[in-house]
């Protein structure tokens, strides 16, 4: 399902040096499973995301998603491909704040090949316990609730791979655990792989497989 | 979801500046829309193809220009008249046609000079009002036209009757001249026997009266020339102008001297063809039978000047016709002598030719030294061209200024919002946006705060047009309705279309060139 063969990203630094953030000679999910990536900040993971979902593309190497990689692809048509094929939750939610519950989990479908399903949408609302607040604005729920839109919009396409950056990080205790089993569940139902970044033990527990960034980053090494 | 939800979402959360952008764009269309439409109305009055005539002839002294403003649109000053015997060349006298006449449909005279506050006094003859159909039609909004007989009549324009407050009924007393200037005295009263429905041309704005009356002014009368006292005919026209014993034309060579030297002193005496040109011998058999008056002084044959019109005194009143004023039953209890046709003069004729024969009367008239014929539509064209249109573009470009000013009001107000709004573009393109999507919202939300701004502006330029209307007919004669407008309003959607496409553009490229994984990183 995926699968990352010699990816090296670097930033250049403000005095013009290059500065290597991730150098993986080898990662991979099979299609359905669920993973959780752990390491300390500035390790790379959130730019290991964003090369995975192709917001970022890496230096050298092949992402490999559902078969198709993604470097070889225009700038357009990894949007494109992320719309269709990947689910992106991040760690502050990143709802639009002018859009309804609703809106922003149609905003999601809007970019794909499909047309936008409000059905899909309303029942995926539904299935994360907010089908009475289809119509509230971001600012009107709270801060569990606008995570549990999140991952409704993450998965609004029916993406094959689901890329979740610290999704309980601004989240309770309560709403954590409700939110990473909501994750969870909602993936399982539909066969998608998950990618989990995180940084609470507790959370990492609950997956059979852990991985822990430095040890497949030879940047991290490195530096 | 479409991107102009997306566009008008990001719209509503920042209301507030979008609608004061959308204001500043809504004034600037409002002027522009004014601007347009009130050009339009101006352009419509001036470039009047259906007022009926198509040619209009004076003097040769003053332009060609000054001709036209003075008789179509009663402005600036008349400057030399024609001698009552040139207007007769239009006229078909039956036998005796005069040598323009075949070239005619309808000539009607019109006398220039006087005042009645601040609009002209025109004495012209009832024809005015009702030979220019189908192409102009004139209606009373009260009364009726003035009669050929009763010769202190006179109809008023719609504008004129809301400023003055004049009714039917009401009497008035024109000036001669332009009140307020030098040399201006009042006449004697007309009575107003109708006001016109509003044509929306500027004969609202001008007072009608009886050109028999107006002949019999103070000052109206042309000096005798040296004895024409006693043969008061026109050498040019061949025929005799009045005859006691031939009340129809046709005697051309015997002229009693004495019989008409007794006329011209008041005595029972017949004018042929006295200034009514259509039905002039019936009406003529009628007045002239009036028994002298006294008006005496300075030739005048009407009446004296400075008296009332109503205290006339009348040596024999047992040949005196009284005159009925249509509804109001208001009687005269004298009647006046015309004026003889040698002391009249007109200021110009306006002029129906037959289906294409103005060019030949243009030429014909031009060829000679003693009038000038003019096209209305080309003087006022050049008049349109010269000045109106420079004056036009000169606003047309200072509004279309305000509102690019406006446009730009919107590209400052977007473009500042593009930081708070990096994260949320960012956003979008992580679900999958592509640089050209998020370009198009950002271009697609200029637009619609160009459009819902001119929306509104349209809107509030023709409410405008709707509450000045009454006070810009007043003081300028110009009918404008809000419900007016003007094709060129159209361009409006495809110029602020384009204006706003201008102006997103630069907002609309900073959201295109946003590096997503840098906006996500950043702190919200």
């Amino acid at each position: 399902m995926l699968r990352l063969t010699d990816v090296k990203k670097s930033f250049i630094e403000p005095d013009g040096t290059p500065l290597s953030i991730l150098d993986v000679p080898r990662f991979e999910v099979p299609a359905g499973q669920q993973m959780v990536l752990v390491g300390r900040s500035g390790c790379g993971k959130t730019t290991l995301l964003h090369v995975i979902a192709g917001i970022s593309r890496p230096d050298e190497g092949s992402v490999e998603v559902n078969g198709c990689d993604l470097v070889r692809l225009p700038e357009a048509g990894r949007d494109r491909f992320r719309a269709d094929n990947i689910g992106y939750v991040f760690q502050t939610f990143n709802l639009l704040p002018g859009f309804s519950a609703l809106e922003n989990v149609l905003l999601g479908m809007t970019f794909s090949r499909g047309r936008a399903d409000a059905a899909r949408a309303v029942a995926l609302l539904t299935r994360v316990g907010l089908g009475h607040r289809l119509t509230h604005k971001p600012a009107m729920l709270s801060v569990g609730e606008q995570q549990r839109v999140a991952v409704a919009r993450a998965l609004a396409n029916r993406p094959k791979l689901l890329l979740a950056d610290e999704p309980t990080a601004n989240v309770d205790s309560r709403n954590q655990q409700h939110i990473i089993e909501l994750i969870r569940q909602t993936c399982a139902e539909e066969n998608v792989a998950l990618v989990l970044v995180t940084h609470t033990p507790e959370v990492a527990d609950q997956f059979e497989r852990v991985e822990r960034l430095e040890e497949f980053n030879r940047a991290v090494a490195a530096a | 979801m479409s991107l102009w939800k997306i566009a008008w979402r990001s719209m509503q959360q920042r209301a507030l500046a979008t609608s004061l952008t959308g204001v500043s764009m809504a004034l600037g269309v409002a002027l522009v829309v004014c601007v347009l439409v009130i050009h339009s109305v101006v352009e419509r009055f001036f470039v009047n193809r259906d007022r009926g005539y198509d040619m209009i002839v004076g003097a040769t002294k003053g332009g060609r220009l000054q001709l036209v403003l003075n008789t179509v649109y009663h402005l600036s000053q008349p400057v030399e008249n024609l001698p009552y015997s040139f207007y007769k060349e239009f006229l078909n006298d039956g036998e005796h046609p005069g040598k323009y006449a075949k070239y005619v449909d309808v000539a009607v005279p019109f006398c220039l000079g006087d005042s009645y506050q601040d609009f002209r006094v025109v004495g012209t003859t009832p024809e005015m009002f009702e030979v220019w159909e189908p192409f102009q039609k004139y209606e009373f909004a009260e009364g009726r036209n003035f009669d050929h007989d009763n010769y202190f009549e006179g109809v008023i324009g719609a504008v004129v009757a809301r400023a003055t407050g004049l009714k039917v009924g009401d009497t008035f007393q024109p000036t001669h001249g332009v009140e307020g200037t030098e040399g201006a005295h009042k006449h004697d009263a007309f009575t107003v026997v109708g006001i016109l429905k509003p044509t929306g041309t500027p004969n609202d704005r001008a007072l009608f009266i009886n050109m028999e009356g107006f002949y019999l002014l103070a000052g109206h009368a042309k000096d005798e020339p040296e004895g024409a006292s006693d043969h008061e005919h026109d050498a040019s026209h061949g025929h005799d102008e009045h005859d006691e014993h031939h009340a129809e034309h046709g005697d051309h060579d015997e002229h009693d001297d004495k019989e008409h030297a007794t006329s011209e002193h008041g005595d029972e005496h017949e004018h042929d063809d006295v200034g009514q040109p259509f039905q002039a011998d019936k009406r003529q058999a009628k007045s002239l039978t009036y028994d002298k008056h006294d008006h005496d002084e300075e030739g005048m044959p009407g009446h004296d000047e400075g008296h009332e019109h109503a205290d006339h005194e009348h040596e024999d009143h047992a040949d005196h016709e009284e005159h009925e004023h249509g509804e109001h039953g208001h009687e005269h209890e004298h009647a006046h002598t015309p004026l003889p046709e040698s002391q009249r003069e007109i200021t110009a004729i306006l002029v129906r030719c037959h289906f294409a024969a103005s060019k030949s009367l243009l030429t014909k008239i031009n060829e000679g030294v003693e009038a000038q014929a003019v096209l209305p539509d080309l003087e006022v064209r050049t008049l349109l061209d010269m000045i109106v249109g420079n004056l036009r573009l000169l606003l047309l470009t200072m509004s279309v200024l305000i509102v690019i000013v406006a446009g730009i009001g919107i590209m400052v107000s977007i473009y500042n919002s593009m930081s708070d709004r990096r994260r949320d573009i960012a956003v979008m393109r992580a679900l999958g946006a592509r640089r050209a999507t998020v370009f198009s919202v950002i271009l697609l939300e200029s637009i619609l705060v160009s459009l819902g701004g001119g929306a509104a502006g349209w809107v509030l330029g023709h409410l405008l047009l709707v509450v000045a209307s009454p006070f810009i007919l007043l003081y300028t004669g110009f009918a404008v309705s809000g419900l007016q407008f003007s094709w060129l309003e159209l361009s409006l959607i495809g110029g602020l279309i384009l204006l706003a496409s201008v102006v997103g553009y630069l907002p609309a490229l900073a959201a295109y060139r946003t590096d997503v994984a840098k906006a996500l990183s950043a702190a919200p």
